[in-house]
């Protein structure tokens, strides 16, 4: 176990900047979001969600591919290749973490996406205990510990120190490049840390939430339920829940063409949008309720049907948070879960 | 706001059971005590649940153009919400006789983002009591003024009088408010250097994450199929591709709803990135008044605007171009 005074904090990214680019929750105008540090840029430890999740990193909201240009009779295709720079990105809570896992489901089986995992090999993650959970969290339901988060290094802050383990090599790699800053510290603090963490997390409103009903199979009684009526009715088909979501993973293809030069990029998209999987048919889900059920049969039904029984939520509490008009995957889990959830 | 809850609630269950009804437009309860959801109670029973306290922020008039296409619906209205429920009657995009009104009172609705920005996490429960708001927490109990965690379009609330409603609860009515500073900040930026202006913007919309919410809650974003959705008009964009995209849909979006817009902050209550949108809303606002007189979209059905009503008093277009910020 190391440990960084957290006033020497700037200094820490510093170094760590100075090699590589470096993401890290910042905030603009009011907004706390991951982004890339420069030097001088303020951390704050008691931000505990950004706007957006930390998925921006390694499969961003919008990325080039391709151009395509015309010169006279000349036709030239150039790809954009995929990263080949070493990057970290501190900070990421363990929610968020487990998020890339449940991506990696997606983009890492064959057939590989060389974007996003180009970006995974060539990440750092620095993860950091939960502090202060907040209501909307309920990582717990899908087992994840708040207290321990996967990464390649492991943060734990507190007032007066950052600890710092390393999980991975990567992570032996990016503590000894910040060698020179870090002492040897006990793991007393954490460990008190670790369990008041565990002990709020107990306390939160939502902790007793179950997936009980939900998951692999149960497709044929979930799918025709009534209350999807009831539970869709004021959705305002924005996409707020699937671009603030870290497991949202659909994407769109376009081509933006300018005088002699089309450029070709991919961007996040949402099955809140009525052209969302629109093909020359023209029939995918004409209605907002079937939509909205998509989303949700998706991350309670589908996803675990094709991955041995993993939900794609990991409780983060985002859209519990910012939906516009407060329906979220928290009411729909219980509209139609079991017993425990009543 | 407990007493007039439970008014409503007796209320719209009654309207429901003497059939004069079909359904009840309100606001549900949710998890948090703060989280209500628009939604439509379609049972003398199920109207008895019905929600109305401090977090009922979202404007249910817009709901009505696909809520109310049969039978009649009843809708909870509150002060600034008529404006908007007017404008779509003058744009013809709900049936009068399909809707009965219920006016609520209000006497401002919270933002919980204000109250979160208090450090205040973890909360358990809010009640009302007096200018207080009770907060409880896992982490204990917290109070706060409410005044300091209003919702920005109450900040500048254009008063207590309801503008349509077939009934109201309570039955006596508020008064509009003579002064709300609602251009204060306009009248801010438009001092700024133009740099400085569009740095203002630049940083504001740079977290745009076009996620749709402000135009799908605007009132006066009624098109059936919005330009930006259809993938055939070579505009649509899921995603902001450079700086000028992210200006590009907020400011057309801006230029559609102007003379329309009833400045009822929905766009800034659901924006996800805390972009003050309702300014650009409200400069139009603001020229309006001052190129055609003082005009407020929404105040009466039938208004003809003074963007869509030609006289020969009309203000030059070079007044505009002349005019500088």
């Amino acid at each position: 176990m190391k440990r960084l005074e957290t006033s020497r904090i700037n200094e820490f990214f510093d170094v760590i900047a100075a090699q590589q680019r470096l993401y890290m929750p910042l905030e603009n105008n009011g907004s706390v979001n991951f982004g890339v540090y420069s030097q001088g840029d303020k951390y704050d430890p008691s931000a505990l969600h950004t706007v957006k999740s930390a998925k921006d990193v390694f499969f961003p909201q919008c990325e080039a591919m391709a151009s395509f240009v015309t010169e006279g009779k000349k036709f030239s295709v150039t790809p954009v290749a995929p990263t080949d720079e070493n990057f970290v990105v501190f900070g990421v809570r363990a929610c968020d973490v487990r998020g890339f896992e449940l991506l990696d489901k997606v983009f890492l089986t064959d057939p590989v996406d060389n974007y996003y995992a180009a970006r995974r090999s060539h990440g750092t993650i620095v993860s950091l205990v939960c502090n202060n959970p907040e209501e909307t969290c309920f990582c717990s339901t899908f087992g994840i510990d708040a207290a321990a988060p996967a990464g390649d290094v492991i943060g734990v802050w507190t007032e007066d120190y950052l600890y710092l383990e390393a999980a991975t090599q990567k992570g032996e790699e990016l503590l000894a490049l910040t060698g020179s800053l870090l002492t040897d510290g006990g793991d007393e603090e954490v460990l008190r840390r670790k369990e008041q963490t565990r002990e709020i997390i107990k306390k939160l409103p939502l902790a007793s939430l179950t997936t009980e009903g939900w998951g692999a199979g149960t497709l044929d009684e979930k799918f025709n339920r009534p209350e999807w009526d009831e539970l869709s009715s004021a959705c305002i088909a924005c996409g707020t829940c699937t671009f603030v979501c870290p497991t949202c993973q659909c994407y769109d293809v376009r081509d933006y063409k300018a005088g002699d030069k089309v450029s070709r990029y991919r961007c996040w998209d949402s099955c809140m949008y009525s052209d969302f999987t629109m093909m020359a048919h023209g029939t995918n889900r004409p209605t907002q309720k079937q939509r909205f059920r998509q989303r949700f049969m998706h991350k309670l039904v589908y996803f675990p049907d094709n991955n041995d029984g993993e939900f794609s939520c990991v409780g983060c509490g985002r859209c519990v948070a910012k939906c516009p008009i407060s329906m979220n995957i928290v009411k729909v889990i219980k509209a139609m879960g079991g017993k425990n959830n009543e | 706001m407990q007493e007039i809850e439970k008014t409503l609630r007796s209320r719209c269950a009654e309207l429901i059971e003497t059939g004069v009804c079909d359904r009840v437009l309100a606001w549900d309860g949710g998890e948090f005590f703060y989280d209500n959801t628009p939604a439509v109670f379609a049972s003398a029973e199920a109207a008895r649940n019905i929600r109305y306290d401090c977090f009922c922020g979202a404007n249910l008039s817009k709901y009505l153009i696909e809520k109310a296409t049969e039978g009649k619906t009843c809708v909870l209205l509150k002060p600034c919400d008529t404006y908007s429920f007017n404008q779509l009657l003058t744009e013809h995009r709900i049936n009068r006789d399909n809707i009965y009104v219920i006016g609520v009172g209000c006497d401002g609705m919270v933002d919980i983002d204000k109250v979160r920005a208090k450090g205040i996490k973890g909360i358990t429960n809010v009640q009302e009591s007096g200018e207080e708001l009770v907060i409880s927490t896992v982490y204990g109990e917290q109070r706060c003024a409410k005044a300091d965690c209003l919702l920005e379009k109450c900040v500048s609330c254009k008063g207590k009088k309801h503008f349509a409603y077939d009934e109201l609860i309570p039955e006596q009515d508020g008064q509009e408010s003579e002064k709300n500073g609602r251009f204060d900040m306009v009248e801010r930026l438009e001092a700024m250097s133009p740099q400085e202006r569009f740095a203002f913007w630049q940083e504001e919309l740079s977290k745009c994450i076009r996620c749709n919410a402000c135009r799908n809650a605007c009132p006066a974003c009624s098109c059936r199929k919005c330009i930006f959705d259809n993938p055939a008009s070579g505009v649509a964009a899921k995603a902001n591709s450079d700086t000028f995209e992210e200006k590009m849909f907020h400011i057309i979006r801006a230029f559609h709803v102007a003379g329309r817009c009833t400045d009822c902050g929905e766009c800034s209550r659901v924006c996800p990135q805390n972009i003050p949108l309702h300014l650009l809303n409200r400069k139009f606002i603001k020229e309006i008044n001052q190129f055609y007189g003082e005009y407020q979209a929404g105040e009466e059905p039938d208004q003809r605007g003074p963007l869509v009503n030609f006289t020969t008093d009309d203000a030059d277009p070079t007044a505009v171009s002349d005019k500088e910020g």
